[in-house]
């Protein structure tokens, strides 16, 4: 057993936790923070990406002490306030672009789109629909056929 | 997963110390392969001493014409350090094409050559670059270091700090990769540099990454696509799996070496 401290969506946390605790279990059993999912745990599906110190990573391949001290941002921190909780503009582009069906690998979806918009914004690259394509390799949807989650990217790409 | 002891050390002193104690201590750096080998409990090391901690070995630079790349430096570092893109933009260009953004932010060089996975993309730059592998304890030519499937020349222990690649006149590589795992279903890394001209060939081989000898006199006598014309690559000693047969992964070799030599 391991102490480990981190922030998470600007909260710390701490938890006693097995050295062998993924991210992803940690997040979900310990604090409850049931937004990211587990398609595969094997690494191929993206459903559970969420930002370690700002970059995108599979939470389900990553282990919860070797984050001492990082900053861990889940779907769960992306809205403001509380009960009148403001969606990010990433989040009210999928919902306005029918960008998910059953919703199980938006939260990774969301997270990953959120990184390459920012990433080719800061580059002063043109996100361009093949571009998306290609940055969704780590993310499989089984239901939209991935039409309208690109749609969805491409629209928040405008907002951000 | 099984239970595990983790250590993050500080030095490579303290790392050795950490893999010397424990009773089955393995190094992890990314765990983009070791944590997927320990799920499926093919691996159950009694001790993870993390490397990434360690001052210095996630560190880019260039000396000359002489670039090292720290073990821990990540993909997505090697593919957009601006040193890399300098010295040897193949390289870069082949760190941006390793699996998909969220893996290349995590998974190292150093992990990449250790694992010497059959079809991983690192080890056929490492060989057709004549790249130095620098342990804590010596230096080992790419020709040295692999030699067969998962298996390389580390002994217990050693710790890959650093890789050496000198600058080559020219560089490029071309892979086909396998949709599902991303993994090159075949992978040709052609230069020419210091050692001369060298094409080295990943996913294809039964015994991983080898040197095609054919294509390096061609290239060498006369440098163009069109010298490619007409050296068939052998299908012995190519893998044949439910992904392609012996004979199809050679006509790609073909086809993948002639668009590395165009590209570079
Ligand atoms: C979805 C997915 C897609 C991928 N696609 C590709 C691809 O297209 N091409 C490709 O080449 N690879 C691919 N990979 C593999 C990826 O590049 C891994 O990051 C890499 O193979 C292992 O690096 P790591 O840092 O994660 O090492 P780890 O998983 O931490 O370690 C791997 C092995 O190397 C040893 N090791 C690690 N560092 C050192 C060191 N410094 N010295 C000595 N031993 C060490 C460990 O003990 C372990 O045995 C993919 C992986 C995933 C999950
Ligand atoms: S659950 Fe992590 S990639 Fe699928
Ligand atoms: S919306 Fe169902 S898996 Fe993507």
């Amino acid at each position: 057993m391991t102490t480990v401290n981190m922030t998470v969506n600007g909260k710390a946390v701490s938890g006693n936790i097995p050295d062998n605790t993924l991210l992803s279990e940690f997040l979900r059993e310990n604090l409850r923070l049931t937004g990211t999912h587990i398609g595969c745990d094997t690494s191929q599906c993206g459903a559970c990406v969420v930002h370690i110190n700002g970059m995108p990573v599979k939470s389900c391949s990553t282990l919860a002490v070797s984050l001492d001290g990082a900053e861990v941002l889940t779907i769960e921190g992306l809205t403001k306030g509380g009960k009148d909780a403001e969606l990010h503009p990433m989040q009210v582009a999928f919902n306005d672009n029918h960008g998910l069906q059953c919703g199980f690998c938006t939260p990774g979806m969301i997270m990953t789109g959120i990184d390459m918009v920012k990433r080719y914004k800061a580059e002063g690259k043109d996100l361009t629909s093949d571009a998306i394509r290609a940055e969704l390799e780590g993310n499989i949807c089984r239901c939209t056929g991935y039409h309208n989650i690109v749609k969805s990217i491409e629209d928040a790409a405008t907002k951000m | 997963m099984y239970s595990t002891k983790y250590h993050k050390p500080a030095s490579i002193a303290d790392a050795t110390a950490a893999l010397t104690a424990g009773e089955d201590a393995t190094i992890l750096a990314g765990g983009q392969t070791l944590l997927a080998t320990m799920k499926q409990h093919l691996a159950s090391p009694s001790d993870l001493v993390d490397i990434r901690a360690i001052d210095g070995l996630s560190d880019i630079s260039a000396d000359g014409n002489v670039l090292t790349i720290g073990a821990a430096a990540t993909h997505t570092a090697v593919a957009s350090s601006a040193v890399v893109r300098d010295v040897c933009p193949a390289l870069a260009d082949l760190a941006s094409g390793i699996g998909d953004p969220a893996v290349r932010n995590v998974g190292t060089i150093g992990g990449s050559v250790a694992n010497n996975d059959p079809a991983a993309d690192y080890p056929a730059a490492m060989l057709a670059l004549g790249a130095t592998i620098v342990t804590n304890t010596r230096e080992i030519t790419a020709d040295d270091f692999f030699e067969g499937l998962f298996s390389t020349a580390l002994e217990d222990g050693e710790i890959i700090t650093a890789v050496k690649i000198t600058a080559p006149a020219k560089a490029a590589y071309a892979k086909f990769p396998q949709p599902a795992s991303l993994f090159a279903l075949v992978g040709v890394f052609v230069a020419d540099g210091a050692g001369g001209v060298r094409v080295a060939v990943t996913g294809a081989g039964e015994d991983g990454v080898f040197r095609q000898g054919a294509m390096e006199s061609a290239l060498g006598a006369n440098w163009s696509a069109g010298a490619l014309d007409g050296v068939a690559a052998s299908q012995d000693g190519l893998m044949s799996d439910m992904h392609g047969a012996a004979d199809y992964r050679a006509h790609l070799i073909a086809v993948m070496a002639k668009r590395a030599v165009s590209a570079a």
